[in-house]
């Protein structure tokens, strides 16, 4: 961001002091122009490895309007033992005469491993009070984390992340437990979950959709647990009972039970594909329709063949988000409530059993 | 057809709901509106994956041209007035479903090319489309299009939805008004006709309802024991630019008034509706227009004042005054500011007057509506050397900063017991992340799933017009003074008059 920015730093320093400069600066800035206005929507606490804070700075400057209000960026650092603090309030340019300027405001924190089971009570006075916190911690820090459950009322995360997608699935429903968690695995099939819905709406084929007999997702090798949360949508929406999966020639393949029949999945890894996320869906009923859904240029092909035999093909149009726009819509997200994101979840845990 | 989101158990939690396969139809494809709103608001809705899954898009004009001039001209105006940088993958996708049909709306053949390619494409997906013809074209357009739509068999299907969007405006009097309301509705029904106010797609707008009915706070007041008077202005710095053949015509109380602020007072003054179902909302407003009295012709004047700009002043530059705009007739007695005064006489409102103002070349641009309290009724703080205590206002502003403005008294800090008024501000860009979609991406996409609410009924333009006629038609048959104004200014000062003792208007 350019524009008007004020700066203050500070080695060895207490939460109280950070607090007072917040307030300092916010009353500088409004003193060089009223029309600097501090947004006020969203906390980020963040907690990263010291090593990775750069990134994980620019990985938020990515993602444009979504940008939270107040953001506290925890690096821990091996070894340290003092809180060293940065404090910067950065404005999107000089506002207009009549109009006002978005102020954004930045907490940087240099903390050492043995801050972290405390962190919460560090960071409380830091947070906006009266808005909504969200809590990220994408180099694990899981002590980190907890502690700062008490503060926040939802948590990012990212399962595609996590070496073990059972391992993933476990922590992301033990924090369910606590706040409401936001998982960009599960925003990576939006899109597909969207798709399919639409491909059923039309009245003609809504029936199908208690004939569903096979689903099939491909999926970026390291995104397992975003096709996980995918057939878990489908288990908890069309009341389907999900059994085990187990690995298959690579793939993960299991059984659901439907209300009219068994409806088998299965999970295969697209090395083809190198962004997280999924590659393709196909969706086979017992009257012999299949509709799949594959990523190409300007959206997702889809192919319909009926149970005649009839066939077509069409593509659904949108743009991809990229990975700036996935963490974007995180943060969007932690404002908003998805119903169906526990349930999935749930049958998931069902599957992994 | 049956509501899908009740049925389809996919849908639950989505944010963008399915939308039945639709072709859309728009008359008028290479005018101005199509070209700087409607197909940059499709693209931004393809960009967004929010278009139906299945999508055509037919443009209907006069030029004779190609299917690739017609995408050419597309993908320019696209390029150049769309809100997100263009993605050529998705553009590329678009474009390939657009066809033209060139012709005039009164031939026949253009109906009959539309009938083999609407079919075309049912044939092709192997389902029946939705067909959403919209009439971006003059109002004189609408029966003759619709008349031979309805020739043609393209009104209605059995096995899928038509809708017809029509463009403001709508009549230019209350008899014009109908007649375009017969015209229309002798082909189509009345839930078939989706008839645009732009206004009604902006967010700011649509955060007046929730401004009124998600907070508890302001029920209680919100009536003529706590309401003394209530201000509406919609003022422009612009003078007309390059619209003085419609402008001139229209005035600013065809061009605003009867459309856009009528709509404003509406949901100001409408009262909760049992559902937001489309006719729940519009039963409501309609209900508001219906208690305002229009004006008797020929007392005008008590109740409104019409000017027109001068030269003047405007951010210290001199502009021309209305008579001196290229395009306008030297004799021109078209009102470019019209400010009423008018009363709802129902329960909630009687007695509280309400007071409308619009203008061209006025000191700013702004958008609001100031509800004005009544005062206390007994000021004990009334002390030497203090403002003292003023009625509280509560200012919504559209634009250009859409927020929420409490005035308040406050004691002065000192010894004494001194008041002065002091703002409590809320701005909507402070407390969201998501950016508000164009109101015509909005609108679309209402339309496309069939949902009114945001459209405008057959009965409000009628009874929008029976506020806004006895007006005109006392303007026009009798001597009702047409004021000058200096551009840059507030105003003719003669709408003073308008205004009772102990009441002001809010300085523009």
């Amino acid at each position: 961001m350019g524009g008007h920015g004020e700066v203050w730093s500070e080695r060895d320093t207490t939460p109280g002091a950070i607090e007072a400069a917040l307030r300092k600066l916010l009353r500088e800035a409004h003193e060089h122009d009223q029309g600097h206005v501090p947004a006020r929507v969203l906390n980020l606490v963040a907690v990263v490895d010291r090593d990775w804070r750069g990134e994980v700075l620019n990985r938020l400057e990515r993602v444009g309007r979504y940008q939270a209000s107040r953001l506290v960026l925890c690096a821990v650092e091996e070894n340290r033992e003092t809180i060293d603090a940065e404090v910067a309030m950065t404005t999107e340019g000089e506002p207009k005469p009549g109009e006002f300027a978005l102020m954004h405001e930045r907490v940087l924190l240099e903390v050492g491993p043995r801050h972290l089971p405390g962190l919460g009570t560090l960071v409380d006075p830091l947070v906006v009070p009266d808005i909504a916190t969200l809590a990220w911690a994408p180099h694990g820090h899981p002590e980190a984390l907890d502690s700062l459950l008490r503060l926040s009322q939802v948590v990012l995360i990212d399962s595609v992340n996590e070496p073990d997608p059972a391992g993933a699935v476990r922590r992301a429903a033990q924090l369910a437990k606590h706040a409401y968690v936001v998982d960009l695995a599960w925003l990576r099939s939006t899109p597909w979950r969207e798709r399919v819905a639409a491909s059923f709406d039309p009245p003609q084929w809504l029936p199908e959709l208690s004939r569903i007999s096979s689903v099939r997702v491909r999926h970026q090798p390291d995104s397992a647990v975003a096709g996980l949360l995918f057939c878990g949508w489908l288990c908890s929406r069309l009341g389907w009972e999900p059994g085990s999966l187990s690995p298959a020639n690579g793939m993960l393949r299991g059984r659901a039970k439907g209300r009219r029949q068994e409806v088998e999945l299965c999970l295969e890894p697209d090395p083809e594909l190198d962004v997280p996320g999924l590659a393709g869906v196909a969706v086979g009923t017992a009257s012999g329709m299949t509709i799949s859904l594959d990523r190409a240029p300007g959206g997702l092909s889809a192919q319909r063949c009926d149970s005649d035999g009839c066939q077509s093909a069409w593509t659904v149009l949108g743009a991809s988000r990229g990975e700036g726009g996935i963490m974007g819509e995180g943060i969007r997200q932690a404002l908003l409530r998805d119903p169906t994101y526990r349930p999935a979840l749930g049958a998931v845990e069902a599957m992994l059993d | 057809m049956a509501t899908v989101e009740q049925e389809n158990p996919l849908v639950e939690g989505l944010e963008r709901l399915p939308v039945h396969p639709t072709t859309l139809v728009i008359f008028g494809a290479t005018g101005d509106l199509a070209k700087r709103k409607l197909l940059p608001a499709i693209y931004n809705l393809a960009h967004e994956g929010a278009l139906p899954e299945r999508f055509n898009l037919v443009g209907v004009s006069r030029a004779d041209q190609a299917h690739e001039d017609y995408r050419r001209l597309a993908r320019e105006s696209i390029s150049e007035h769309s809100r997100t940088e263009p993605k050529e993958e998705v553009l590329a996708e678009l474009l390939e479903r657009i066809c033209y049909v060139p012709g005039s709306f009164d031939d026949d053949a253009v109906y009959e090319q539309l009938e083999r390619d609407l079919a075309r494409f049912d044939e092709e997906a192997g389902i029946a489309y939705n067909r959403v013809f919209y009439l971006s074209t003059a109002p004189s357009f609408f029966p003759l299009i619709v008349g031979k739509l309805g020739e043609h068999g393209l009104d209605r299907r059995d096995d899928a939805d038509v809708r017809v969007v029509v463009e403001k405006p709508f009549g230019t009097n209350l008899e014009e008004a109908r007649q375009l309301n017969r015209a229309v509705l002798e082909v189509l029904d009345e839930q078939q006709v989706f008839r645009i106010d732009h206004y009604l797609g902006k967010e700011t707008v649509q955060n007046m309802l929730a401004f009124r009915f998600a907070n508890g706070m302001f029920e209680p007041i919100w009536n003529r024991n706590y309401i003394d008077y209530v201000q509406i202005t919609a003022a422009e710095d612009i003078g007309i630019g390059t619209r003085a053949g419609y402008y001139d015509s229209s005035g600013a109380l065809r061009d605003l008034v009867q459309n856009h602020m009528l709509q404003l007072l509406t949901l100001l003054c409408m009262e909760p509706p049992t559902t937001f179902s489309a006719d729940d909302v519009r039963d409501e407003k309609v209900k508001v227009l219906h208690a305002i009295h229009p004006p008797d012709p020929e007392h005008v004047a008590a109740i409104a004042v019409r000017g027109q700009y001068g030269p003047g002043l405007e951010g210290g530059e001199e502009v021309p005054g209305y008579l001196d705009e290229e395009g306008v007739p030297e004799d021109s007695t078209t009102e470019t500011y019209v400010a009423l005064r008018l009363e709802v006489d129902n329960w909630r409102w009687a007695g509280v007057p309400l007071f409308l103002r619009t203008g061209k070349r006025l000191a700013r641009k702004v958008t609001e509506i100031a509800v004005t309290l009544k005062p206390v009724p007994h000021l004990a703080f009334q002390a030497e050397g203090s403002v003292g205590v003023q009625p509280n206002q509560l200012i919504l502003t559209m634009q250009p900063n859409e927020g929420v403005t409490l005035t308040l008294g406050a004691k002065i800090p000192g010894t004494r017991m001194r008041i002065r008024p002091v703002n409590m501000e809320f701005l909507y860009g402070t407390a969201f992340l998501s950016q508000s979609p164009e109101a015509y991406e909005r609108l679309i996409m209402d339309a496309m799933r069939g949902d009114a609410t945001l459209f405008t009924r057959d009965d409000e333009v009628e009874a929008q017009w029976r506020i806004c006629d006895p007006i005109l038609r006392g303007w026009d048959e009798g001597d009702a003074p047409l004021y000058a104004y200096p551009a840059g200014s507030d105003g003719p000062d003669e709408v003073e008059e308008l205004m009772p003792e102990g009441r002001y208007w809010r300085a523009i």
